[in-house]
């Protein structure tokens, strides 16, 4: 069983747990995921790695209040045990050899962000965050985010807080303004990781996005977390999570990640009332 | 005197207008009677062909003396000598092409029906039997087996029967493989599955699920700090394979596993299911195997009304088990031979509307030796579907290949091992089942699984001395 040792709320609908799961935490890297789920006849969910302690044998995961599960997830508290735990899954971030490198974050992505520019920090490459959120209440890890950069700016939408505006913006003037990235690593909504291609694609610097699709084994036996990338078909699993972003088809992902909102929706309801009930 | 009866006994089945809409067993099983009546039609050959068709030599005539003597408990334990898992092969078995196949029987009328009496006598065992397994003594040697899919549990069974202190790591939550998350209710009850592996628990055989070997522990890892003397992977066949034609990422397009594996191993058929799994009305299935014929039950089962199978080659070529094929037709699935996709028609939210489809026709023999389908010009055709499902085989799965140094594959991805002893290029790697030969069959895959484990135990013993 995998004991849940800390959790925090680190905004209203984004929460952090550290995970006792010895395995995964002495292999787990920035960039991989695990799947989990909270109880036996649970659905299996997707998480990406938000950082490790391979000494404590924990790992640290963080989620956004979005569905059915992740209510359930929220429901449970310091002691308790997740069913099931397994990683870590997927590619982890290529870093070695990068000398300046731009993190773009937005929203929750911010979680999977922040390991891959401690890793980069760690190895003594330069680091620009740029981490958006839509307002100042939702603003998580900021304090870390500036200990890993070299240079950070905060967006919000509503100018609640740091700059007003979406990421593109800093991201496509410090590109203008000179600084030569050797690399962009975007992740956050598809839309924005759309956004953030466009904005580096005209100066071709090489941009790399995390993906997150609709996925059950998390092994390479399902396909249903295959995602058009290059004009071919690939698995997020196996061949990702993070991908080329001048050839990923955001769209594609777009639509297939809708794929079950509406069950989605009646899975959130039915979490809903039945945690109103227990009360 | 033997039954000289030229059919064989029916196998009793739930009406299938009634089937159609459960998950319930579709076969029921020989009565005691039947069983005995079935077993008499044996000739007891001296040289019995049926065995030499079977891929774990199961000594066919003698268990099915017992049988005709009602000897049930003692057929058992007949067949357990060769084969680990009776009461899924019984189920699961192409027994038209191995056994049953080599029957002198079927020359002059149907053969005998040997799946259907190891079916009986395997159920009979599970329901009768209380006697505990006889844990053997350890021989202080550790194997580790990837993967407890019927290669797998096939391999632990046997070094376990040795001695071997033998650990399964499987990377699901449950331990069963394509048993569990392929193969579905109505064919193989998970009950079964769960029975066979409890089983091996009760020999010692440990079970360690959410373990994706290659990712948090590798095969180097394994042997040379968790001190396993030797490995067995039997992980599989892998990424499920897609066509290439236009449409086939819109949203209603899915792989067979990924059908069968919310349906099977995550209970979406249940109706309080956490996870979801797409209700359609038409349904189209691209292939003509065993996984096609199970996603097309399956779909009808979730309450589709119209499925069909939609196969290049003719009702004659369908690869999957005959009994498979007829009970889908019984079950009201539509024959679609002959027709091939060329395109998935998406709406204006992504979602599928229809399959165009092209009709074929059976040209000259190809390299397998079947005929080669070959398009008729101009015969394109729009089929009414919001659903497709491609059950077209897989490709290897890359993790453990990855991250193995040392590991021969061949050019399809499959893991290269000795015929004789299962070893791979790599010392004291042992592999079997689909991860060697791509998709196959649950016999083939214990069939390997029993090779290896014999392998690995002249391997281990020659090291000792």
């Amino acid at each position: 069983m995998y004991k849940i040792v800390r959790k925090e709320s680190l905004n209203p609908t984004v929460t952090l747990m550290e995970i006792e799961a010895p395995f995964v935490a002495r292999k787990a890297e920035p960039g991989q995921f695990i799947i989990l789920r909270t109880s036996e006849d649970g659905e299996r969910i997707p998480l990406t790695v938000a950082g490790y302690n391979r000494e404590k044998g924990t790992v640290t995961i963080i989620y956004q209040i979005v569905g059915g599960t992740t209510m359930k997830l929220d429901h449970m508290n310091v002691g308790d045990c997740l069913h099931d735990f397994v990683g870590p899954l997927g590619k982890k971030t290529h870093v070695e050899g990068l000398k300046k490198v731009a993190v773009v974050g937005g929203g929750v992505g911010c979680a999977i962000a922040l390991p891959v520019a401690q890793k980069l920090h760690e190895l003594g490459c330069e680091v620009h965050s740029f981490i958006g959120f839509r307002s100042k209440d939702l603003v998580i890890l900021e304090k870390e985010f500036k200990e890993a950069s070299t240079k950070m700016t905060i967006m919000t939408d509503d100018g609640s807080y740091g700059e007003k505006g979406v990421v593109t913006m800093p991201l496509k003037a410090a590109i203008e303004a000179g600084e030569n990235y050797d690399e962009v690593i975007a992740i956050g909504p598809i839309i924005m990781m759309k956004f953030v291609v466009a904005t580096t694609k005209p100066f071709n610097v090489p941009t790399v996005v995390s993906m997150n699709p609709i996925m059950i084994d998390g092994t390479g036996m399902c396909g249903g977390c295959r995602l058009t990338v290059g004009g071919k078909t690939k698995f997020a699993c196996v061949d990702g999570p993070e991908f080329d972003g001048f050839e990923v088809d955001f769209d594609e992902a777009m639509s297939r990640g809708r794929s079950y909102a509406e069950f989605e929706q009646h899975a959130r309801e039915k979490a809903c009332n039945l945690f109103k009930e227990a009360k | 005197m033997p039954n000289m009866s030229k059919v064989k006994n029916p196998m009793p089945c739930q009406d299938p207008k009634v089937r159609a809409h459960n998950f319930k067993e579709v076969t029921t099983g020989y009565t005691e009677e039947m069983a005995k009546d079935e077993a008499a039609r044996c000739l007891q050959c001296k040289n019995p062909f049926c065995m030499a068709g079977c891929p774990v030599h199961i000594h066919i005539p003698e268990f099915i003396a017992l049988v005709a003597e009602g000897k049930f408990e003692e057929a058992y334990q007949v067949i357990h000598k060769s084969s680990a898992l009776p009461a899924v092969c019984g189920r699961v078995c192409p027994q038209e092409s191995q056994c049953e196949g080599k029957c002198i029987r079927g020359k002059m009328g149907d053969p005998v029906g040997i799946g259907r009496l190891e079916r009986f006598v395997a159920d009979y065992h599970n329901e009768h039997s209380t006697a505990k397994p006889e844990v053997p003594a350890s021989n202080g040697h550790k194997v580790a087996v990837v993967g407890s899919g019927p290669a797998g549990l096939t391999c632990a069974g046997d070094l376990a029967q040795l001695g071997y202190e033998v650990t399964i790591f499987e990377a699901l939550h449950t331990a069963g493989g394509v048993l569990v998350y392929g193969i579905p209710e109505f064919r193989l009850p998970k009950a079964i599955v769960r029975k066979e592996i409890e089983g091996l628990k009760a020999m010692g055989v440990k079970v360690e699920t959410n373990m994706v070997i290659g990712k948090v522990i590798s095969i180097d890892e394994l042997m040379q700090e968790y001190g396993f003397e030797a490995v067995f992977v039997g992980s599989g066949a892998g990424l499920p394979k897609f066509m290439g034609i236009p449409g086939e990422n819109l949203k209603g397009v899915f792989s067979a596993n990924e059908i069968l594996t919310r349906s099977n191993l995550m209970k979406a058929y249940l109706p309080d299911c956490d996870t979801p799994i797409k209700q359609s009305k038409n349904v189209a299935i691209v292939g003509g195997g065993n996984v096609a014929m199970d996603a097309a039950r399956t779909a009808l089962r979730l309450g589709a009304e119209n499925v069909y199978i939609v196969y290049r080659r003719g009702m004659e070529e369908l690869p999957a088990r005959k009994e498979e094929v007829e009970h889908a037709e019984e079950e009201g699935i539509i024959f679609k031979t002959l027709n091939n996709p060329v395109e998935i028609l998406g709406d204006e939210q992504g979602w599928v509307k229809g399959m165009k489809v092209i009709k074929m026709e059976l040209g000259e023999p190809d390299a397998s030796g079947r005929r080669r389908p070959v398009e008729v010009p101009g015969s394109e055709y729009v089929l009414d579907v919001d659903c497709v499902i491609m059950s077209l085989g897989t490709n290897p799965n890359p993790l453990i290949k990855s991250t193995t140094p040392g590991l021969d594959t061949n050019p399809h991805g499959g893991i290269i091992v000795s015929e004789e002893s299962a070893m791979s290029s790599k010392d004291g790697v042992f592999a079997g089942g689909d991860a060697v030969t791509g998709a196959a069959t649950v016999i083939l895959a214990m069939g390997a699984g029993k090779t290896a484990a014999a392998g690995i135990h002249e391997y281990i013993q020659n090291k000792a001395k």
